[in-house]
């Protein structure tokens, strides 16, 4: 088994951009198809502790998506959702983006999700952030401090011992 | 209306701030010498350093008739924190959906 593949993130400070860079050990078809269908987002996209449904994903031009973050005994706890602007199976999903739980609506981010293929069925999948403002950008990175990482690899756990 | 954010993330996303706190973060210097070196008004340094103050970066020490700057730079290891806290929680999801990708590869087989 090779080392784990490890996520890095590009803010710099003062900018209202976000890079998220990923590499995969599965084809870039499967890796698209992970990122674009509600049954499979939902199995990774939530915090470890949080239960993430979504109510529908639509990869198609005009298409959109809308999920929600609920505690283990299903209370709501914070909803998303966004427009599809483009996607290109297997290689680009453009698409807004906004948390709906924020005291004043319209802090819309634009997402660019590419999927790249690497030698040996490998996929890099790079996603660009764009904010309205640096400070909505800092708001988002910052938010995911309060939910992501408590009790942090639970759900791994749970779903390493049902495989 | 927003409450106004004062703090760690809010001072260096400005690039006249992140100038100023390397400048004093050399030595305490007073309003004047700072302003000398920046095209921008005085006034205008002057806010900002209102905010680095307000932010907790910048310390303003009375020393006989000077009123001196003085860089205090631990909170910007948060800055540092706060990314890492974010990269953690994509690795959590992403190692998830290595998983899942696992399990999809054996299937089709």
């Amino acid at each position: 088994m090779s080392t784990k593949n490890q996520t890095s993130i590009i803010a710099e400070p003062g900018k209202q951009e976000v890079y998220i860079v990923r590499e995969f050990d599965a084809p870039r078809d499967m890796v698209y198809k992970a990122h674009t269908d509600a049954d499979m987002l939902a199995q990774w996209m939530g915090p470890a502790d949080r239960v993430v449904k979504f109510e529908k994903f639509d990869p198609r031009p005009g298409g959109s998506y809308r999920y929600t973050v609920s505690s283990q005994d299903g209370k709501e706890i914070a909803g998303f959702h966004g427009s599809i602007h483009e996607a290109t199976a297997p290689e680009r999903v453009i698409q807004t983006f906004e948390f709906e739980g924020l005291p004043e609506r319209g802090h819309v981010a634009m997402e660019t999700a590419l999927f790249e293929e690497l030698a040996g069925n490998r996929t890099k999948v790079t996603i660009h952030s764009v904010f309205r403002s640096v400070a909505d950008r800092d708001g988002m990175m910052q938010s995911g401090m309060e939910t992501g990482v408590n009790d942090g690899y639970e759900k791994l756990d749970a779903l390493l011992r049902q495989m | 209306m927003h409450a106004i954010r004062r703090d760690v993330f809010q001072a260096i996303a400005d690039p006249t701030r992140r100038d100023i706190i390397n400048l004093v973060s050399a030595q305490p210097m007073n309003l004047n010498s700072i302003a000398q070196n920046f095209d921008v008004s005085r006034p205008a340094i002057s806010q900002h350093i209102k905010i680095l103050v307000e932010c907790g970066l910048i310390e303003i020490t009375q020393q006989g008739r000077e009123r001196y700057c003085e860089a205090r730079l631990a909170q910007l290891e948060e800055v540092a924190d706060w990314v890492e806290q974010y990269r953690r929680s994509w690795q959590e999801k992403h190692d998830r959906l290595d998983k899942l990708l696992g399990k999809m590869k054996n299937n089709k087989k």
